[in-house]
This record gives structure tokens, sequence and C-alpha cells, in this order.
């Protein structure tokens, strides 16, 4: 068995816990936005949304038993998608800004018989 | 003969594991880039709430619900795999597989609904990230049970048991893709 191997098998974790507690916050997730309020919703959607992927991750993956240079691989690829957020966002999100403004949508025209 | 390119030292973990980490890094980009241009675009049209609105909260719960079980059998094939027990870890491959027949299918009726009812892909452009963003998740599934049935196969017979973990790694991550796809194709109304 290989060393990578036997340190997995070494840590043991109660996977059917693991699930109960994500049905759990699964049940949450649906449930609190109903309440109507936002920051509820922002929470219980997408608070629970990260923290069942780290769920997922750290105990189905086993990410936290891989060596350090693979969370920094993926890492890596979050600070790249961070980068292109902050880098298209201003265009997509402002229609207005110094000396410029985003032209109106140019509807199709009508199609010629 | 065995191939002999099996481990790295360098790398401190088999070639496999570490390739498939390569994958995921790679399908972070394409994941992160569609749902990063889904949400600035989100934040920027009050108007995508309405549209988001028709779309089913229950189907996506229960699809929910579907992907995080076949997580639990995935890793429970893993776990099998590493005792040696190569037929238990197939029959729970083969569970996980059901759970991705279920989700397609559950995905399948989903989209003729929202079709019938006039939402496509050409409807607007938050149906157009919906049908883009699922739809290439669904061919991740679709992809990832193919994959899954071949490793069964032999694991079954007790080769390469070593490519259960690999599969359920690459599972769990289509699992976590949908978890964040579930709160904002779905919940953000």
């Amino acid at each position: 068995m290989s060393e990578h191997a036997a340190h997995a098998e070494g840590h043991h974790v109660n996977y059917v816990r693991i699930w109960q507690i994500l049905l759990v916050l699964l049940v949450i997730s649906v449930l609190g936005p109903m309440i109507g309020i936002k920051i509820v919703t922002l929470i219980t959607a997408f608070g629970i949304a990260v923290v069942k992927a780290y769920l997922v991750a750290k105990n189905f993956m086993h990410l936290n038993l891989q060596p350090r240079y693979v969370v920094y691989i993926l890492g890596t690829t979050l600070v790249f998608m961070l980068l292109f957020y902050a880098g298209t966002a201003p265009d997509v999100m402002k229609h207005s800004g110094d000396n410029w403004v985003k032209p109106d949508v140019v509807q199709p025209s009508a199609p010629h018989h | 003969m065995r191939p002999i390119a099996t481990t790295r030292s360098a790398a401190g973990i088999p070639t496999g594991l570490l390739a498939v980490w390569w994958v995921l890094a790679s399908e972070i980009v394409i994941f992160g880039g569609l749902l990063g241009s889904y949400i600035m675009y989100r934040l920027a049209h009050d108007a995508w709430a309405e549209q988001a609105a028709a779309t089913n909260v229950w189907i996506g719960a229960f699809n929910t619900f579907v992907l995080l079980t076949s997580s639990l059998t995935a890793v429970l094939a893993h776990q099998a795999a590493e005792r040696g027990d190569g037929k238990l870890a197939a029959k729970r491959l083969y569970y996980t597989c059901i759970g991705a027949a279920t989700f397609i299918v559950v995905k399948a009726f989903e989209w003729t609904t929202e079709i019938q009812h006039g939402f496509t892909i050409t409807s607007n452009t938050f149906w157009s990230f919906y049908y883009t963003a699922a739809g290439l998740h669904a061919l991740h599934v679709i992809a990832g049970a193919i994959l899954m049935l071949f490793v069964a196969a032999d694991a079954k017979k007790g080769r390469e048991l070593h490519r259960v973990e690999l599969i359920g790694i690459y599972w769990h991550f289509v699992d976590i893709v949908w978890i964040f796809l579930f709160p904002l194709l779905y919940i953000a109304k």
C-alpha cells in the first residue's frame, strides 16, 4: 500500500453523518429564502453553499489529506476566476462612467422579404 | 507489464491522482468563468429575478439531494476499494450511476416542461445562461457516469482499484458545481 493510501485509510470519517449534515443544510438553504429577507436569503442560500462545498471537499474528496501544493493549484485557479471577475465586471455592471456611456441595446431589425 | 510512471517522487502522490487534480483545476476555470459571468449579469439586471422565478426550486432541491446521495455512495465505494473489496466498490459505484441517471431523467423532465412553457435557450440572456450552465454540468454528469461504469467493471474483477478514488474525486467536484448552481439558478429570485 502506498504512503498516500495508508494515510487516507488512517483518516476515519463518518461519511453517513457528513451526508446527513449536508441534507440538513440543503433543507435550510431551501426554506431560508422563503422568509423573504434579503440578508437571510444570502446567508442561507449562498453562505450554506460555501459550507456544503467545504464539507464535500474536505470529507469526501479528502482535500485535507493531499499535499499542500494541490490546494495551491486549486486556489490559484480560484484567484484567476476572481481576476477575471474584477477585470470584466465594470464593463458589464456599469452603464456609464467618466466620458463614456454604454449605448442602448440595438434591437434586431425585421427580416426582409 | 505495468506502466513505470504510476508514481513520481517529486509529486508525492500517484500520477493518476495528480492528473485528476489538474483536470479539476481546469474545470474550476471553466465553471468559474461561466458562473462569474452569470453573477455579474444577475447583479446588474434586476429583471433577471422575474425570469428566475420561473425555475422550479423543488425540482432543483430534489436533484441536489440526488447528487449529494450519489457523492455518499461514491465515497463509500472508495472506502470499499481501500479495503480491497472490489465487488462492494463496484456495487456502490453502480448506485452512484443510478443517481446520475436519476439526475438526468429529472433534468430532462424539467427542461421539457420549461421549453413547453416557452422558456428556451434563445428566450433571453437569463435562459441562455440557465441552459448553458445546467447543460454543461449535465454533460459532466453523463461523462462521469460513463467513466464510472468502466471503473466499476474493472473493480468488480478486483482490477485497478485505485481508479475508484479518482472517479470519486471527479464526481464530488461535479457535486460541488451543482451546490453552487442550485442557489444561483433556483433560489435567488
